[in-house]
């Protein structure tokens, strides 16, 4: 009895305390944070601190460690086949543009109206969704001599003698690993350049309609602006995006021929060859880029998008008003 | 009727439309759907016939069976679903958590808080992993489903995004009269708002769930053993002694898109939005 009375007597002093906001509230920020940034620390600035430390060592994953100063970046730019996986990705990211083009000229087609509209979406979306050691596969499948891609050439009247060895023949399968991150992607972009599309305000689109806007009118002045952001984000995420491509060629033709990407061959430096120094050096050197690419793009949206897009839309819709106007005074008169 | 007020260029401009989108609709579909001829092909079939040649019979599921059995999907499966249940579960909690405190509150370190994980984002993933290694084997955590389980969870950063912008247009007097009716912050949390939150969980189950199912790298780093793999592990496994027999792999393949097919076909909407989600954020 006297136990739970105390307890009561506690529980009174410790309910009114518990009542008071801010104490509540430092409680809520304490509890909710921990797991959160518990897991931040320990598996990503802990990791990264690491990687920082490591990259001026020479070492394996187990043994003794020398320290070598920057010798492993100097590696990093100086080793071929490092060089060689920063032009291979070259060509990622000619497919991201290629991939970013596409998916805007699908995009378009889509925000006029469309029949089986979520069947066209659905199918060109879903590889998005294929894990990327399926898309290795498929694509393994698709351009073995002989197979998907030849027979489908041969269909078509090409004689298998022409048709190149599209992951053997060095000046072409960069090109085909490239290709597949197209397939992969440009759906997913389409998606996104929709979106962003789609949350125009109608009644632009209306008045446009009213005032007799042709298709070609609405894609430059309503629909162009109204994604030009995210098209120009995009572009700076490609060039990350193109060093960090990783399961297709890996699993195609793992990085043999010439088409060891940054990450195939950081891989093989860290895991196979052990040269975990090395490995992290690429690591940084490739974050690096990652920041000046994330810091151009904040730099270009401050001065070059400094104008809301909706207001220099709008403002485009009305010259375009005049312009018309003009034109059928015009016509008017001539009649 | 209404085909002759068309101009002509309005004609065309549909056919180009229309002609576009079925070539990439195929080009799309094709690499896929021959897998899905191959797999039903059986050995000699595939050996004698085109890869473009129908299969003699589209229940022949034999080559399900043997992928199925040979890359131990089974167990994959089984991994797999368990790692989802849980990182789903946590990343969904932690993630309105961390929202609703940085959205809700100002406290000081809110600012580095929200910069530390946004800075997270940026780190290359595949390349943090060298020293990610190091830690869990130090920690113990080396070919255990829960080592890979932790690891997930840490690098979640998309689920955070979703539920920062979402909690961003949810009013604050709705915390604010749950208060004044004498709830706790954890009542306004758990019982008010986590309920409202359902677009965004939903939003970010699929996102992370398909980002889980998929992932490779980590599963292959931190789950050595056979009874550990998981789905995309065990598709990996045909490089190997299968690396020429296409009807199996094939067939494997499609084992794997399967689950996400259906899943994406229930959910579309929903993926969808949380694409264009990151759009706006972007």
């Amino acid at each position: 009895m006297g136990k739970s009375a105390g307890t009561a007597v506690g529980q009174k002093t410790f309910a009114e305390k518990f009542k008071s906001r801010k104490v509540q509230q430092m409680l809520v920020i304490v509890t909710f944070l921990f797991a959160p940034l518990l897991l931040l620390i320990v598996f990503t600035y802990l990791p990264f601190m690491k990687m920082v430390q490591f990259s001026f060592y020479n070492m394996k994953y187990i043994g003794p460690k020398k320290f070598v100063g920057l010798a492993n970046y100097v590696d990093v730019f100086n080793r071929p086949e490092i060089f060689r996986a920063l032009l291979v990705s070259v060509y990622y990211m000619g497919g991201a543009v290629v991939q970013l083009g596409l998916a805007l000229f699908f995009a378009t087609m889509m925000v006029f109206k469309v029949k089986g509209e979520s069947v066209f979406k659905a199918a060109m979306f879903f590889p998005y969704l294929i894990c990327g050691i399926a898309v290795g596969f498929i694509f393994k499948f698709f351009y073995a001599r002989g197979f998907v891609l030849d027979s489908l050439l041969q269909m078509f009247g090409m004689s298998l003698e022409d048709i190149p060895y599209w992951l053997q023949d060095q000046s072409i399968n960069n090109f085909a690993l490239a290709a597949t991150s197209v397939w992969r992607y440009t759906g997913q972009n389409m998606i996104m350049f929709l979106g962003a599309m789609m949350s125009v305000d109608n009644d632009l689109y209306e008045a446009a309609a009213l005032d007799g806007a042709n298709n070609w009118h609405r894609f430059i002045y309503i629909i162009l602006p109204s994604i030009k952001s995210i098209v120009v984000l995009n572009l700076i995420l490609s060039i990350s995006g193109s060093l960090s491509a990783f399961e297709p060629p890996y699993v195609i033709t793992n990085g043999t021929m010439g088409t060891g990407t940054y990450f195939v061959i950081m891989n093989r430096l860290a895991h196979e060859n052990q040269k975990v120094g090395l490995a992290c050096a690429m690591a940084i050197v490739l974050l690096v880029i990652i920041i000046i690419c994330t810091v151009a793009q904040k730099l270009f949206f401050a001065y070059v998008f400094d104008n809301g897009t909706d207001d220099e839309s709008k403002a485009a819709v009305r010259k375009r008003k005049r312009e018309e106007r003009r034109k059928n005074a015009q016509k008017g008169a001539a009649v | 009727m209404k085909l002759k007020k068309r101009k002509p260029i309005s004609v065309l401009f549909e056919i180009l439309k229309y002609a576009s989108l079925i070539c990439a609709t195929l080009c799309a579909l094709i690499p896929v759907c021959v897998c899905i001829l191959t797999a039903f092909k059986t050995n000699e079939e595939y050996a004698s016939t085109s890869v473009l040649d129908l299969p003699q019979s589209f229940f022949n599921f034999e080559n399900f069976v043997i992928a199925f059995q040979k890359a131990n999907m089974l167990r994959g499966f089984f991994n797999t679903g368990m790692v989802l249940v849980v990182v789903l579960t946590a990343s969904v909690f932690m993630g309105s958590m961390l929202a609703y405190v940085l959205n809700r509150f100002k406290f000081p370190g809110r600012g580095i808080v929200q910069n530390l994980f946004m800075f997270a984002a940026l780190l290359p993933g595949i390349a943090m992993q060298v020293t990610i290694y190091q830690i869990m084997y130090s920690l113990g955590l080396v070919n255990r489903l829960v080592g890979y389980m932790i690891v997930l969870m840490g690098t979640d950063i998309i689920s955070i995004y979703i539920f920062l912008q979402f909690f961003e247009n949810l009013p604050v007097s709705l915390d604010e009269s749950a208060i004044m009716d004498g709830c706790t912050y954890f009542g306004v949390f758990f019982k008010i708002l986590f309920p409202l939150l359902k677009p965004a969980i939903i939003t970010s189950l699929l996102l992370k769930g398909v980002s889980v199912y998929n992932e490779y790298y980590a599963s292959n780093l931190y789950l050595q053993s056979q009874e550990l793999k998981t789905i995309s592990t065990a598709l990996y496994t045909f490089t190997g002694p299968y690396g020429n027999q296409y009807n199996y792999i094939c067939a494997g393949v499609i084992i794997t898109i399967i689950p996400i097919l259906i899943l994406f076909l229930i959910f579309q909407r929903q993926v969808y939005g949380g694409m264009a989600a990151g759009a706006v954020k972007g």
